[in-house]
């Protein structure tokens, strides 16, 4: 079995192709979609889970490739810098899904990438802008 | 009194090697296993420390003579306004000063990615700072314009002095309105979404010296990651505000002015931020060590953050519009927890200061005062406390003509 969060980028042209219903039908996945931009036309961009057999999500994912979609690992989007980081936690209440949050009773932050669904809230609500997105990130910034 | 120490008694230990000396946190548990007066005959300093957004912060630069001369009119220090107001030379750069070109919240919220904060952060960093200046010519000044690159340690004197540190207490921010708001307790989402406090309760220098029965005008520090010195009380001292038995008020109270050479400080502890519409600051570390003269003392220094009250307040209606409407009181127990409820509404807690820094500044004071390389000072003069009656204005309303209002 595999669970993998990743990124979906599709150019223009792919935009209205069904590929959750390919992914689904045809390489038995299970999909979870965490959050998504399509647009007619323009550049779209989806985010979620795909858990499934390992050898099936192999060739969904070459097949996906094969339709000149970009496919990104979603752990490596956002960076956490321990070095920049105050440990205030002004991260912790704005986080919607808690992978930033407080180890107590040590009150120190800590980041659980695997909880992070890449919605960048952080990145300006950490005075000390301790959080970064990768230049390849999500949003293609 | 059943005990009773100098601060001479306690320098000469310090000297010798042979001073007890706990944080304010690691006391809680030997006050309550030993008593006060026992606790009181066996420490001879507790040490304090926080790690918070502090505004009223800046530095004092005299950044030396370029040839020909110049009397320094329009300053910036990396695009930052610095104020020049004073002698040709020299300059102040406060901490929320911004870029003469920032978009400020025209694109609101604003971002604040730089500003007099992280100016002082890049100094003290030991970085290139980017020097602009315009003046208008004197015969004795005669330079017009200057530009250079300069580094800490290549301009005469940098003197931190920030004018309010250390506030005895904070308010606990929450937001009643229906949207997001950006204010400097950070970002408050609607409908009680949130709630931010700022202050490291028992560790807070000043909630362990709530009388300021030891602080005073004087008294040395840990500021910055260097040394500095308390140099007057801070603005908007307010020692009024109403206070619970032990001492401690329950609203924002006492403040300190510190002054420090930012020469030997550290960037660690002088952190640039940036608060999301709102601006920039910069978060100060330091910390202040009660010597303990008497069972008194040990007893302010016993406080735990269940014996600490802090008053909540909306940031969305009462906050701006200066109305005094509070939402009752919190410990900072339950603040620490991580969930308080609020009209029946329970939400998660944040804070700006940070625990674990003054946890860390508490324990590095501790080591200084243990090995023999910080020794205390006895106040010059002391600070008005209670018994000043000082009374908190609000900016007065007068008509310019000089009407009545």
């Amino acid at each position: 079995m595999i669970k993998q969060k990743i990124v979906l980028r599709f150019p223009p042209h792919v935009v209205e192709q069904p590929v959750i219903y390919h992914l689904i039908k045809d390489y038995n996945l299970m999909v979870n979609i965490l959050r998504a931009d399509i647009n007619p036309r323009k550049e779209g961009r989806l985010m979620m889970e795909l858990s499934g057999e390992d050898a099936d999500y192999r060739r969904a994912v070459q097949w996906l490739k094969k339709q000149e979609l970009k496919i990104i690992n979603l752990e490596q989007q956002i960076s956490w810098s321990e070095e920049r980081c105050t440990h205030c936690g002004a991260c912790t209440v704005i986080c919607p899904t808690g992978a930033l949050n407080f180890e107590r009773p040590g009150m120190t932050v800590r980041f659980e990438e695997d909880k992070c669904i890449i919605c960048e809230l952080c990145l300006r609500a950490c005075p000390a802008r301790a959080m970064e997105a990768l230049a390849e990130n999500a949003n293609g910034r | 009194m059943k005990v009773n120490r100098t601060i001479e008694e306690i320098n000469e230990k310090i000297k010798a090697g042979k001073a007890v000396v706990f944080t304010a946190e690691e006391i809680i548990a030997v006050v309550k296993e030993k008593g006060l007066e026992e606790a009181a005959r066996m420490v001879d300093v507790v040490t304090t420390g926080t790690f918070g957004p502090m505004c009223s912060s800046g530095a004092f630069l005299n950044v030396g003579h370029p040839k020909p001369r110049i009397k320094l009119n329009e300053v910036s220090l990396n695009g930052v306004e610095a104020y020049s107001g004073i002698a040709a030379v020299d300059l102040y750069i406060g901490a929320t000063a911004l870029p003469k070109n920032d978009p400020a919240n025209r694109n609101y919220p604003g971002e604040f990615s730089y500003g007099g904060g992280h100016v002082i952060e890049d100094l003290v960093a030991g970085k290139d700072v980017h020097l602009e200046a315009r003046a208008y010519g004197t015969d004795c000044y005669p330079r017009k314009k200057y530009e250079t690159l300069f580094r800490l340690d290549e301009i005469n004197e940098a003197t931190l002095y920030n004018p309010r540190n250390a506030y005895q207490n904070y308010n606990v921010a929450v937001n009643l309105g229906q949207k997001t708001i950006y204010t400097y307790m950070g970002i408050l989402k609607p409908n009680l979404g949130n709630a931010n406090y700022s202050s490291a309760g028992q560790l807070s220098p000043l909630f362990n010296d709530p009388l300021l029965k030891t602080i005073g005008i004087g008294t040395r520090i840990f500021l910055g990651g260097g040394v500095g010195y308390v140099a007057w009380h801070g603005t908007q001292h307010n020692p009024s505000a109403e206070r619970l038995e032990n001492g401690t008020p329950c609203y924002p109270a006492a403040t300190l002015a510190l002054i420090g050479d930012l020469k030997q400080m550290q960037p660690r502890w002088l952190r640039g931020l940036s608060y999301l519409g709102y601006g920039a600051t910069l978060q100060v570390g330091l910390g202040v060590p009660i010597p303990i003269l008497n069972e008194e003392i040990m007893g302010y220094c016993a406080v735990s953050d269940a014996d600490l009250q802090a008053p909540i307040v909306d940031y969305y209606g009462a906050y701006p519009n200066r109305e005094s409407d509070n939402l009752g009181h919190v410990s900072y127990a339950e603040l620490r927890s991580g969930t308080i409820t609020v009209q029946g509404k329970q939400m998660p807690t944040a804070s700006l200061s940070s625990y674990a820094g003054a946890r860390e500044i508490a324990a590095t004071l501790k080591v200084w005062i243990g090995k023999g390389s910080f020794s205390l000072t006895a106040p010059s003069a002391g600070l008005p406390s209670v018994e000043a009656g000082i009374k908190f204005k609000p900016m007065p309303d007068r008509d310019p003509e000089g009407r009545e209002a």
